[in-house]
């Protein structure tokens, strides 16, 4: 380094950092703006094969197509029908898992019932059984209870799957909560029920969003049990697009397909722009398991 | 007013009562399902569940049929490039954000979003930009190098790493942001330390920031290995498994064998071979965490 | 061994200036003590002289060189951190020979240099652990021995002994002493604790808000404390402070209330003029409790300490501290009467807050 004068701040290796970082940018950015300006074109240009230009004249009827005239299979009603599928199942399997995922984490962390531990144990472990040996004999058990193929089929299915993560973050939230605070509030004659929902849970907003937004993401972009569990009427937006792109007879219409991808995408990158933050902790938190 | 012994008792239940959700998750959807497979894998079944014992032959049939091998050989590809790939760019990336740069928020957000997108629309984005006639191939001939070529995805040979490319671009950065993490709780003062006895900055990430990481990176490793175990999505939206069966991978193999071709045995051994591979990565790390820290309250 | 020199030093952090045309000479094998309470500075300058901080303006000079812009590992100096900074994952021996190493220095050299630390911190049975396997006390220790290794003329130390206990303080504190007896060093050392810098300095800096407040030895600043800051710094239990009013009485300066006082004894630095608003300074143990004192007071308040006793008194509207050493019986509420020492005592100007 210079023993005369300042320390320059645009050293070879400066600039290197910045290169490098916005060259990466730029890789993963490209994908998204390759969708968006194929969703803009019109077919006639597409087939000009230039996906790095921008569209020569903006045209909206790729989406209008998308959203309520793409052939899914048998109707050819639009990813429309899909987005509301999407919420119906969404909401249900946000609420029901956050609750039961508080409960347990409640139950875990401050009544420790004996033999309670091993039950969380063997659920994480399970929280790692692909989902390929447990999707058959969930098929024939909800089949037989009479729920398969219905939207209750598919918030029972997300509920079994997502009870790790949502039960871990939940128990770790309460285990940093004194449990001083639990005591005080036995002896003040709160009961199990009373504590929870007067105590625990308003103190549990922050892990809640969090939860919510894992939650609501990792539903919103399931594919697989959505496919199996849901039934035809229920089918998410996400089965849906893959119908309207891979299922398709005749000319692919590939500016109705970008389209169609960045409305199915819609939802979990609006709620990923919105939350930063949270987002990162929620995966550093889940992705950690334990 | 006294409670009475019966009571006292009764509201011990409770707590008992208010976990039944999670008994019977564990106890019939993890537990039950699992044994049920591992029935399955050693019976008869094809359409229908059978009922007689047949010790491994399933097992036999699964490993000497072409289809699952050739699955196999992909997942190793697959798994060896992605990983290794995305702990390197999730590394790198993280180590540069760190280096105080300008719109690191903006540069975040770069790196991230693709995480938040479904692997479906992953693989079909992908899929409509290597197409060849229409997608990079062709955008680059126009832009004057004739001579390029991209036409991976449609190689029978080739497919596999395309399906590695997509899936690469969509979890490096949430392994940045596990890295970054990692390497923002490394205390500053031992950088000051370094930086006092004349370490250059590599040879501090080097010898001292990652072995200080090895927590970390043992996570990461462990999450993006059961996400190839898992690998279905993207590989259905991408290439459909094909051209062909050249980019099946153990996940698709076993679905369609559940439901198309309706073979439950060989699914079902292909299901506990996959569940086999799974305990064998993950037992250890789960392993060295029971035994570090005891959660909840003591 | 090498001394230090800085001349009008100026630090600023983002439009912020946190030092300002400071000035300061660090004689070779001297224990300097950078003292202050937090955000005055200390560390920032320390962190300035370490090549760890850019300065804005001014120059540093260690050894005769001016170092003001070189790095870190080209200054000659050697510093212990307050969290240790060891490596975590490196035994002992390889924390202490890391530096050494990367700089390429033949192994000989290596293993002789981290010999000698390592029997003069008494690390030898530990060379084979790692940090997590040591005592808070080792660990400092460890890190005294990577500074040594590195066999500079100046030694830094940022606050080293404020994540122990108070009696491994105590130990290590004496322990640093007899290091800089045998070594004779050059050692700038960083504190909030008074106690620290009065044990260990040669000589104290005391610092406010990026200023000097006084420079000498222990004895200097706590005898003639050039300014009601330092005065009260220094001292536990602290000074007491009693506000007043000089007269001129027959060519002598004396103070009225809120008790008499002849100051013909006190070392006047400055010309008194009558009627100027002062500060008194008394230490606590400058009040003799003594039945024919001057002054009357009511003890409030007896706080036994084991070898000696803190009394409060309450002499008028003013609340004295004053320290007792005999094994007398005092109670709350007993009347006293007590005398001051007045070539002991402090005066400040109440406006600039200057000795006088």
């Amino acid at each position: 380094m210079k023993k005369n004068g300042k320390r320059s701040h645009f050293t070879p290796a400066r600039i290197g950092v910045y290169g490098f970082l916005l060259f990466s940018a730029a890789f993963f950015l490209a994908p998204l703006y390759i969708m968006l300006t194929t969703s803009f074109k019109s077919m006639d240009e597409i087939r000009l094969g230039q996906i790095f230009s921008l569209p020569h004249t903006l045209t909206f009827d790729a989406w209008r197509l998308a959203w309520s005239e793409a052939c899914t299979g048998v109707a050819c009603e639009g990813v429309r029908a899909g987005f509301w599928n999407s919420v119906r199942i969404a909401v249900p399997s946000t609420v029901l898992p956050i609750l039961i995922g508080a409960l347990n984490g409640y139950c875990l962390s401050f009544w420790r019932p004996r033999g309670a531990n091993w039950l969380f144990g063997v659920l994480m472990l399970g929280a790692f059984i692909p989902l390929q040996v447990m999707i058959y004999p969930l098929v024939k058990l909800e089949a037989a209870l009479g729920m398969y193929s219905s939207l209750t089929g598919i918030v029972v299915v997300h509920i079994i799957f997502s009870m790790p993560v949502m039960t871990l973050l939940f128990r770790n939230y309460y285990a940093a909560i004194p449990m001083e605070l639990f005591k005080a509030a036995r002896i003040d004659g709160g009961g199990f029920w009373r504590i929870f929902v007067q105590l625990m849970l308003p103190m549990s907003v922050p892990i809640v969003i969090v939860a919510a937004i894992m939650q609501i993401t990792g539903v919103w972009n399931d594919y697989i049990l959505g496919l199996v569990f849901a039934g035809r009427e229920n089918l998410p937006m996400t089965v849906q697009l893959n119908n309207v792109i891979n299922t398709t007879t005749g000319e692919r219409l590939y500016n109705v397909n970008m389209a169609a991808t960045m409305l199915t995408s819609a939802v979990p990158l609006l709620v990923y722009l919105v939350s930063g933050r949270w987002f990162v902790r929620g995966i550093t938190a889940g992705a950690v398991k334990g | 007013m006294a409670t009475s012994r019966l009571k006292a008792r009764l509201r011990g239940l409770t707590p008992w009562s208010a976990l039944l959700p999670l008994a019977a998750t564990v106890l019939v959807a993890y537990l039950g399902t699992a044994l049920w497979s591992l029935w399955i894998s050693v019976s008869n079944s094809r359409t229908f569940p059978g009922t007689e014992f047949v010790g491994l032959s399933q097992y036999e049939r699964l490993f000497d049929n072409d289809r699952w091998q050739h699955a196999l050989y992909n997942l190793g590809i697959y798994g060896v490039l992605f990983i290794a790939a995305c702990m390197v760019i999730g590394f790198l990336l993280a180590v540069f954000i760190d280096q105080k740069v300008r719109g690191e928020g903006v540069l975040r957000v770069a790196f991230l979003y693709p995480y938040a997108m479904s692997f479906v629309a992953t693989g079909l984005v992908w899929q409509w930009v290597l197409n060849p006639e229409s997608g990079l191939q062709n955008a680059m001939q126009q832009l004057g190098w004739q001579g390029f070529t991209f036409d991976w995805i449609i190689d029978q040979d080739k497919v596999i790493y395309t399906v590695v490319i997509a899936s690469v671009w969509q979890a490096s950065g949430l392994v940045m942001a596990l890295m970054l993490a990692g390497l923002r709780g490394i205390d500053v003062e031992i950088w000051k330390a370094a930086q006092l006895d004349g370490v250059p900055a590599w040879r501090v990430y080097l010898s001292v920031v990652l072995p200080m990481m090895g927590p970390t990176l043992a996570t990461v490793f462990v999450l993006l290995s059961t996400a190839v175990v898992k690998a279905f999505d993207v590989v259905v939206a991408m290439t459909q498994g094909g051209p062909g069966t050249a980019s099946d991978l153990p996940a698709k193999f076993i679905m369609d064998h559940l439901f198309g071709r309706a073979n439950l045995a060989l699914a079902s051994a292909g299901a506990m071979t996959m569940l086999l591979t799974v305990l064998v990565i993950v037992a250890p790390l789960l392993y060295l965490r029971s035994r570090k820290k005891e959660g909840g309250h003591a | 061994m090498s001394g230090v020199n800085i001349r009008d030093l100026s630090i600023a952090f983002g439009g912020h200036k946190v030092i300002e045309k400071l000035n300061l000479s660090v004689v070779e094998g001297e224990f300097l003590v950078l003292l202050g309470p937090s955000g005055c500075g200390k560390s920032t300058l320390l962190h300035s002289i370490a090549g760890l901080i850019e300065v804005s303006e001014g120059q540093i000079e260690i050894g005769g060189q001016d170092m003001t812009w070189a790095e870190p590992s080209e200054r000659g100096i050697g510093m212990v951190f307050q969290s240790y900074a060891l490596y975590p994952t490196m035994t002992v021996e390889r924390n202490m020979s890391f530096g050494l190493r990367v700089n390429r220095v033949p192994k000989a050299e290596i293993e002789k240099r981290v010999a000698r630390a390592a029997e003069i911190l008494q690390l030898g049975p530990l060379l084979a652990r790692k940090p997590s396997q040591l005592s808070g006390g080792q660990r400092q220790r460890v890190a005294i021995g990577r500074a040594l290794v590195r066999e500079a003329g100046v030694f830094l130390f940022d606050e080293p002994l404020s994540n122990l206990d108070a009696k491994l303080r105590g130990e290590l504190r004496r322990e640093l002493k007899l290091l800089h007896k045998n070594l004779g060093s050059t050692m700038i050392y960083v504190t909030h604790d008074q106690v620290e810098a009065m044990t260990l300095a040669s000589r104290v800096v005391v610092m406010k808000s990026g200023q000097i407040q006084q420079i000498g030895t222990p004895a200097e600043v706590y005898e003639k404390p050039q300014n009601r800051f330092v005065a009260g710094f220094l001292g536990a239990p602290g000074m007491n402070f009693v506000d007043s009013r000089i007269e001129i009485e027959n060519g002598q300066p004396v103070l009225r209330s809120p008790f008499a006082l002849g100051l013909g004894d006190y070392d006047f630095q400055v010309k008194p003029q009558n009627g100027q608003a002062v500060t008194l300074g008394l230490r606590p143990e400058h009040i003799s409790i003594t039945p024919d004192g001057a002054w009357e007071a009511e003890i409030q308040l007896v706080e036994p300490m084991g070898n000696h006793q803190v009394l409060w008194l309450k002499a008028g509207d003013v609340l004295l501290s004053a320290v007792v050493h005999e094994a007398l019986d005092f109670v709350a509420d007993q009347r006293v009467r007590f005398t001051v020492d007045v070539k002991r005592v402090s005066l400040f100007d109440q406006g600039t807050e200057a000795r006088l």
